[in-house]
């Protein structure tokens, strides 16, 4: 079965994760990363919930990953995909979902590139991936 | 310090109904806590110490304790959704052995069904204001994907089966069977299960627990008051609390809170996995009992799948009689929140009054798990070890 694109909800944007969404408006994933214990986390955080410091800043990452797990929602009007991706040079995982895509041939492991999708209204597009 | 001995589980009630449209949610805590109340067969008066969770309504202790007409001396309104109600028997033990309260009441109620929620297949929004909120909701998580993918990435890592996974429902239905007050009390086989419809991959219908309404109550007392009660003496031995997270993206869905949790409520009752004799464990799914027993030390983290099969979960036949009530998974599921339910089922185990055709001999010592949240994302995990003496 193949995906159909669906209508996702425009995220909430607040203060401290604004940078993030102006990101994607402009088509580049970015995720927090800690200078001080010099690791990524997700989702992004002002005070590094690894170790605490708060000298984090946003990079951007290569927009590939590998699905960790996913599980292909099918009692609903329209199914879909709901997976975690693991991003490529980071050990974080983002909830996403994996579209344009047969719903039938996912699986884990799987390589997958970031492509951001409408969301309703004048919403900031979200990070979805699709099969490389 | 430790709350082994001091305090005594005095009454558990669990609702009858299981679709309420006649009663309002106020209604319905009251009806649970009279019910455990007379059970333990003290009144409202006695009781100085009030619990309970998000399904209250209004602010909580407050609302209710007006609503019920309680004189209290200490409130806990500890949210962790499903697994509140463990935690409460936890901090009523601890708060009845630091003299801050003598008779806890602890009430669960809600009516998911007469709202016509649509509990397993709808995104939740949890308020814009959780962190988490803006990076999870507007991919539309729901409880059955989160779970699901829980179960898909157990089935890669450890190779578990959709067929071990039914043998949990499957457990469950033989103990419903002989529940009147169940939802479902059919008695189903495998097959029935990996054939019914796929919600999301790769959870049928019926690894899903039933939507009910309804509720619950406990009665926690000191032990001077538990010896004054005519009532078998269900004593707190152990508890343990944890939540589990995503640990800033470090996500890993092969385990649960339950292997920190399990392991403290173990130590401090002094007992091991393999003293058990019953076992109430969190069904929200099949895939959550599995992950759980692993968690608790019940058999190794993959193991469960082996451990589940065959009919071992089922009372008479297998090593570990789990949810002789039937469970969420085919009983009850009241307010989606099934921690309530595991703890009055466990004593009734202890106490010898669970129904005889499922009452597991001789039981004198039993383990209540609940997680609430959720296993794909972040949750709070309970568990007690209870003892008959
Ligand atoms: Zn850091």
């Amino acid at each position: 079965m193949i995906a159909e694109r669906r209508k996702l909800t425009a995220p909430h944007v607040d203060p401290e994760t604004k940078e993030f969404w102006e990101a994607a408006e402009n088509g580049k994933l970015v995720a927090r990363f800690c200078n001080s214990c010099e690791a990524y986390h997700y989702y992004p955080r002002t005070i590094c919930p690894r170790c605490g410091d708060d000298d984090t800043e946003y990079r951007e990452v290569s927009g590939r990953g590998r699905i960790y797990s996913y599980s292909v929602m099918r009692r609903v009007p329209v199914p879909y995909a709901m997976a975690y991706v693991t991003l490529e040079g980071t050990d974080i995982s983002m909830m996403t979902n994996i579209v344009d895509c047969d719903l039938d041939a996912l699986e884990i492991g799987q390589d997958v590139k970031v492509v951001f999708s409408e969301t309703e209204g004048d919403g900031p597009p979200l990070p979805t991936f699709t099969p490389v | 310090m430790s709350i082994n001995g001091k305090a005594y589980i005095a009454g558990a009630f669990e609702h009858p109904t299981r679709k309420a449209i006649d009663k309002s949610l106020a209604q319905l805590h009251a009806e649970c806590a009279k019910g455990a109340l007379e059970d333990a067969g003290l009144t409202k008066d006695d009781v100085d110490g009030y619990f309970c969770a998000g399904d209250a309504p209004g602010l909580g202790p407050l609302a209710l304790a007006d609503y019920m007409g309680l004189k209290l001396r200490h409130m806990d309104s500890t949210e962790t959704g499903g697994s509140s109600y463990l935690v409460h028997v936890a901090h009523a033990a601890e708060a009845i052995a630091l003299g801050k309260c003598s008779v806890a009441l602890i009430t669960l109620a809600g009516r998911p069904k007469a709202e016509g929620m649509a509990t397993g297949t709808a995104p939740r929004n949890y308020g814009n204001d959780a962190p988490d909120v803006p990076f999870e909701f507007p991919f539309s998580p729901t409880i059955t994907n989160m779970y699901g993918m829980c179960a898909m990435r157990h089935m890669y890592e450890f190779g578990t089966t959709s067929e071990q996974l039914a043998w949990i429902k499957v457990a469950a239905s033989h103990h419903a069977q002989h529940n009147p007050n169940a939802v479902l009390q059919n008695v189903v086989t495998v097959e029935d299960v990996v054939n019914s419809p796929m919600i999301s991959d790769p959870l049928h219908r019926l690894d899903c627990c039933v939507i009910s309404d309804g509720g619950g109550a406990l009665i926690v007392v000191s032990p001077e008051i538990a010896k004054t009660l005519n009532r078998p003496l269900v004593k707190v031995k152990g508890a343990g609390e944890a939540p589990k997270h995503q640990m800033g993206g470090r996500v890993d869905l092969t385990y649960s809170g339950a292997a920190w949790s399990g392991p403290a409520a173990f130590e401090e009752a002094g007992v091991k996995p393999g003293d058990i004799k019953y076992a109430s464990i969190y069904d929200s799914f099949t895939i959550t009992v599995l992950m759980q027993i692993e968690d608790l030390g019940f058999c190794a983290k993959g193991d469960g799948g082996k451990f589940v099969a065959d009919g071992n979960l089922i009372s008479g036949t297998g090593k570990l009689p789990f949810n002789t009530d039937g469970g969420g998974l085919c009983n009850n599921h009241p307010a989606n929140r099934g921690g309530m339910t595991k703890v009055v089922e466990a004593v009734r185990q202890l106490r010898g009054e669970a129904h005889p055709a499922v009452q597991v001999p001789n039981c004198d010592l039993a383990v209540a798990h609940g997680t609430g949240g959720s296993l794909g994302t972040r949750h709070g995990s309970a568990t007690l070890i209870l003892e008959r003496e």
